[in-house]
């Protein structure tokens, strides 16, 4: 409770208060607007489903197929929804630039509108999850013990393979848990929602989006470049190996650099 | 330097090997044998020795880190009192610490470490400098001493009678070797028998299975293709005082598969719509298995990496495990909930001598 | 002081007439004029056993203060401490106790850290001694027995270090006490009553935590603070051994006086290892068990791995592959944990027992003060590296996944590496150290014989282009020609000089078998004699 309450001072909270007032003026738009704003919105659908057929076509097909159907070289996308597409290319996990045991995450090749585009296609295409609503992976306003009962459920389905704090860990031949620290909570939302590669999916009847959120609230607080180590550096966050490997390195090292000080002779005088 | 050695009781010794007497003592030998051993190198003073300045400089140097020590220790004190204990900043590279674990120990740290500083620089500049020699003495006693000792035990042996008095011998060995039968004896109570305790979980037919993370019963259509969860039976709450115990046994891992996926017949049986209900607990010691990679169906354990083919009866495909994991037999209730079949047909986690 | 003093009959200062006082009830003098000048010699590497003590006294001093707030029971509570993201959650009184250490008293998490680096660093400084002490040479006759206390020093301090990990009772350090079972249960036929009894019923009971403790606070380190005590008492009666040189004999020992010189360095010593210990737990968090969460049965995260100490166990444990058999009496045997099991006393043993089986081999009886320089036994070098690396390619297996996601590779292909590593990694080590010593050796006898190359080029009147090699001194010399050498052993003559046929026995074989192997011509480089150097020296005086 104290460490939420000294967060109102942080240097980011007049950004997420401004935000929020931002967020609350656009719903006041969004209510009192105009009725055709809704017949656009179809419209825009439409143009972008064309478009990210398109982009498709030329950045994904030759694995996925070209109606996303799948092939031998890629599965198919009929039914993993917007939030899948929006998760594989926001963190450029998609397109795959070479075959090997994982898709890793890398700098994105399509840019926002691109995405929405390419989301909105392979969405068409058979139904599934939505990209998620800035309330649903929000964690403003969650108590502390819905912090920790984040905390739980990480513990319960997701520190197996992405170790206590989302340090990330090793799967089978090669395949790997990756580091959560400092992930888009939205993306974190989709990947749990959609699942991505080896990664099981979470979801709503297993775990509806209350629950996400709080896993989401549970890994701001201990695996960010702003989290507290009270201990001092965490060495990763990998415990005893990474504990064992220092000690036997630096501080092993320091300890017989002080025995070789204690041990050895003074200077002599130099001969005169 | 002779007035501190007056005590010694190797005083001669000493002087033997001072570096001027061993050269000559040495000399003849070196001319015949030129590996032989020349003797303790002749010793050089240090510039502390020699010259005043150079002393009361590294008496200064020694008083320093004293001084020092006793800084820091006012430090820690004084961080004690002004921190406060939630008190978090931020110091490169060491990320976001407690200020007060940070400075309690660095002035702790440097308090004893100056105090060792100062105590190793004494010694090595301003203490005598010369390597001092003495005899060692074998170990092993005298023959003298030997016999001496062997006499007096055999002189008290027979004293005792112990070698005539067989029944004496004999009732005494017998007490002392029964004796600590009753501290075995008392090691009984630690436990209770094993009976057919591990044979048995909490789940039986018609119990619901509890999603672990809601706490509501599952459905088959909560489950989708691709997607992991894990239950409980349905009555065992967490804080209950049975649930550890319970919840080690009867843990559950929920996977639907397509049918068509599944090769085990009897993994296909007792799966409900290609819902499969398997035992949480690795077979191998006991670590809870549950990294599902959903494009394989294999589940690997993150303690010893034993893989089992969730689509193939959870078979062990890689590593120390020694069986299958065990898999629960599922359908649906009237309410469309699904339900045990029963309990496990073989006992979970890991295998043990009467588990046959 | 004073008061006492009145009748003014005693001039003595006071510390005399305390240290009167004491003598008349404990004979203090005789001891302090033993022992006050005892002399010890100077190395860096002797310095290796005292860390481990001075971790051993800072473990306890820390210890001690840890058990005023640690509360040992696994009584369940909701934490309602300072740690946020545990607020609410259901935990054990001994994990609730131990986030009040670190985040509600002032100074609990300093005292945490230091406790368990200083852990770490003791057994890290435990296994470093130990290997000192094997490659010098320095476990021979008289020290046999206290290679042994050593030795049990290092196997309870294993335990000691588990049982105090395993007391929070957080999600890793349980996960540990869960293997802990399943390798109790596959123990053949009482490994299931074992189980029961140790943790007082089924897994994970209520028990285990408190018997954990008594074990951790009292059982084992009381055991260990005896062994110490032991330990030190030898070292003192044996005097330490030394490295051969100029005037340093089997028979002596050159160094510096217990009073002043090494009541100052050891004294200072024990500081500067605090210090460090308390610096290094100022800056680097250990076992941050508040991001563990507390333990569940059901629960676990990827990156389970014991403290280091227990990683070779760790990696038998996981590279073992799965054998299980039902034998015909529809018993189960699951070597798969069995065998593991029973290889990890194996391989403590294997390193235990050499210097009985090395003296079993030399038959030497002698007392032993000079250490020897590794190279000049390079059998018994060969073996230690051997081990090492035995020890290492296993404490590399304990932490696979860990490899496999820092270097890109396959946890698949980690485990068979060691599992191939296991039996080829040692013999390889073997092989190349014997070599590497042996030609060391031959480096020194080339050294006494010709001198030290100087890098100085001379050209002779004829047009020959020499190295100057420049001669050793006397020091030098000793010190590389002062080894034994000890020969072989023979077998016996077939038949006796009475022409009757003498029975060898197979052991007796073997011995000579391996005694040549030790100190036969492939064991050992001749080392220099006095007629080879002077011959090759009156010859240079030709040149």
């Amino acid at each position: 409770m104290k460490k939420l309450s000294a967060r109102r001072r942080h240097p980011l909270a007049a950004i997420v208060v401004l935000l929020f007032a931002l967020a609350a003026t656009g719903g006041l738009y969004a209510a009192f607007a105009p009725a055709g704003q809704a017949k656009a919105e179809q419209s825009n659908l439409s143009l972008d489903i064309e478009e990210g057929k398109k982009l498709f076509a030329v950045g994904c097909s030759s694995c996925h197929g070209t109606g996303g159907q799948g092939t031998s070289d890629g599965p198919s996308l009929v039914g993993v929804g917007a939030a899948s597409v929006d998760f594989q290319v926001g963190t450029g996990r998609m397109p795959m630039q070479a075959p090997g045991a994982q898709a890793p995450k890398k700098p994105k090749v399509y840019n926002e509108e691109e995405t929405r585009q390419l989301a909105a296609f392979v969405a068409s295409l058979g139904a599934g999850p939505e990209i998620p609503k800035p309330e649903q992976y929000s964690i403003k306003g969650l108590t502390g013990e819905e912090i920790a009962a984040g905390g739980d459920l990480f513990r319960q389905n997701c520190a197996q393979c992405h170790n206590f704090t989302g340090e990330g860990g090793a799967l089978t031949k090669g395949k790997y848990a990756p580091n959560l620290a400092d992930v888009d909570p939205k993306h974190i939302y989709e990947v749990m929602e959609t699942g991505s590669q080896a990664m099981p999916s979470f979801p709503e009847g297993i775990m509806p989006e209350k629950e996400k959120r709080q896993i989401i609230a549970y890994l701001d607080q201990v695996n960010t470049s702003k989290t507290e180590n009270p201990g001092g550096y965490g060495l990763g966050g990998f415990g005893p190996v990474s504990e064992g490997l220092f000690a036997w390195t630096i501080v092993l090292a320091l300890l017989i650099g002080i025995t070789v000080w204690v041990a050895a002779r003074n200077a002599k005088a130099r001969k005169s | 330097m002779s007035s501190e050695h007056g005590s010694e009781k190797n005083v001669s010794d000493d002087d033997k090997s001072l570096p001027e007497k061993q050269d000559t003592a040495a000399g003849g030998e070196l001319e015949k044998n030129p590996f032989a051993d020349p003797g303790l190198p002749h010793h050089e003073p240090r510039i502390q020795d020699i010259d005043e300045r150079a002393a009361k400089r590294s008496e200064r140097v020694v008083a320093l880190f004293f001084t020092i020590s006793m800084l820091a220790t006012v430090a820690f004190i004084v961080s004690f009192v002004v921190f406060p204990i939630d008190k978090i900043f931020y110091l490169w590279p060491l990320g976001h610490i407690s200020a007060l674990n940070f400075s309690l120990g660095l002035s702790l740290g440097v308090a004893l470490f100056a105090i060792g500083v100062g105590a190793v620089h004494w010694s090595r500049t301003l203490m005598d400098g010369t390597e001092i020699v003495q005899e060692r003495h074998p170990i092993d006693s005298t023959p003298d001493e030997k016999a001496a000792a062997l006499a007096t035990f055999s002189k008290g042996a027979e004293d005792s009678g112990l070698g005539r008095r067989k029944l004496i011998r004999n009732t005494m060995f017998g007490a002392l070797a029964l004796v600590p039968l009753s501290g075995v004896v008392l090691l009984r109570d630690l436990g209770p028998l094993p009976e057919d305790k591990l044979r048995h979980t909490m789940w039986r037919k018609g119990l619901k299975l509890i999603n672990m993370n809601t706490g509501q019963p599952l459905r088959p259509e909560d489950i989708s293709v691709g997607s992991l969860s894990f239950a409980k039976p349905e009555g065992l709450e967490e804080g209950s005082h049975d649930f550890h115990r319970e919840i080690a046994k009867a843990a559950l891992m929920l996977v639907r598969l397509e049918p068509g996926d599944i090769k085990d017949k009897q993994e296909l049986d007792w799966s409900h719509e290609g819902i499969v209900a398997y035992s949480k607990i690795c077979t191998h010691v006991g670590c809870p298995v549950s990294l599902y990679e959903q494009q394989t169906h294999h589940v690997l354990c993150p303690c010893h990496q034993s893989t089992f083919d969730l689509s193939d009866g959870a078979r062990v495909i890689f590593g120390p495990a020694g069986h299958p994991l065990p898999q629960l037999a599922i359908t649906v209730n009237d309410e469309g909930e699904l339900v045990a079949r029963g309990d496990f047909a073989e006992p979970v986690g890991p295998s043990f001598w009467e588990r046959g | 002081m004073s008061k006492t003093n009145a009748s003014g009959r005693s001039k003595a200062p006071g510390g005399e007439r305390i240290a009167d006082w004491a003598d008349g009830r404990l004979g203090i003098y005789k001891g302090a004029k033993k022992n006050l000048r005892k002399v010890f010699p100077d190395h860096w590497s002797f310095l290796l056993g005292e860390i481990a003590l001075y971790s051993f006294i800072i473990i306890i001093l820390t210890g001690v203060y840890l058990t005023m707030f640690f509360k040992p029971s696994m009584a369940e509570v909701h934490y309602h401490g300072s740690y946020v993201p545990m607020q609410g959650v259901i935990m054990s009184e001994a994990y609730a106790s131990t986030l009040d250490i670190s985040f509600d008293v002032r100074g609990g998490l300093l005292m945490r850290q230091i406790h368990h680096w200083a852990a770490l660093i003791f057994l890290v400084a435990m296994f470093v001694h130990m290997m000192r002490v094997f490659f010098t040479g320095a476990f021979r006759k008289p020290r046999e027995l206290n290679w042994l206390f050593g030795f049990l020093l290092l196997v309870l301090g294993m335990f000691t270090g588990f049982t105090g990990y395993s007391l929070p009772d957080d999600l890793l350090s349980g996960t540990g006490v869960r293997f802990m079972e399943g390798a109790i249960l596959a123990v053949p036929l009482v490994g299931t009553y074992l189980a029961m009894f140790l943790y007082g019923g089924e897994f994970p009971g209520t028990d285990i935590i408190p018997r954990f403790f008594t074990f951790h606070v009292l059982l084992l380190p009381g055991i260990m603070l005896g062994l110490v005590v032991a330990h030190l008492i030898l070292v003192f009666y044996h005097k330490h051994t030394q490295y051969p040189g100029a005037g340093r004999t089997n028979n002596n020992v050159v160094g510096f006086p217990l009073m002043p010189v090494y009541m100052a360095k050891a004294g200072g010593f024990f500081f500067l290892v605090f210090g460090l210990i308390a610096i290094i737990s100022a800056t680097f968090t250990i076992n941050a068990v508040w991001v563990l969460g507390p333990y569940r049965p059901d629960l676990v995260s990827t990156n389970a791995q014991p403290d280091w100490y227990m990683g070779f166990s760790e990696g038998l444990i996981r590279v073992m592959p799965g054998w299980e058999w039902v034998i015909p009496t529809g018993h189960t045997l699951n070597f798969g944990v069995l065998v593991p099991l029973m290889i990890f006393p194996l391989v403590l043993a294997s390193i235990a027992v050499y210097p009985f089986f090395e003296a079993w081999v030399t038959k030497d009886k002698r007392e032993h003060h000079l250490l020897d320089r590794p190279r000049n036994a390079p059998t018994r070098t060969a073996f230690g590296a051997a081990w090492i690396s035995w020890y290492f390619v296993m404490l590399v297996g304990g932490g696979n996944d860990l490899w496999a996601i820092h270097f890109d590779l396959s946890i698949n292909a980690i485990t068979w590496f060691v599992r191939i590593g296991f039996f080829v990694v040692p013999v390889l080590v073997f092989i190349v150290t014997r070599r590497i010593c042996l030609g060391l050796q031959r480096r020194d006898r080339e050294k006494v014989l010709h001198g030290r190359e100087t890098g100085i080029i001379k050209r002779l009147p004829h047009g020959e282009f020499v190295e100057v090699h420049e001669p050793l001194s006397r020091e030098q010399l000793h010190y590389l020609t002062q080894h034994d050498q000890p020969k072989p052993a023979e077998l016996p003559a077939a038949v006796d000089e009475n022409g009757v046929e003498r029975k060898v026995g197979r052991l007796e074989k073997l011995r000579v078998k391996i005694s040549q192997g030790y100190f036969g011509p492939s064991g050992q480089i001749e080392k220099p004699t006095a007629e080879e150097y002077k011959a090759i020296q009156s010859g240079h005086g030709h040149h």
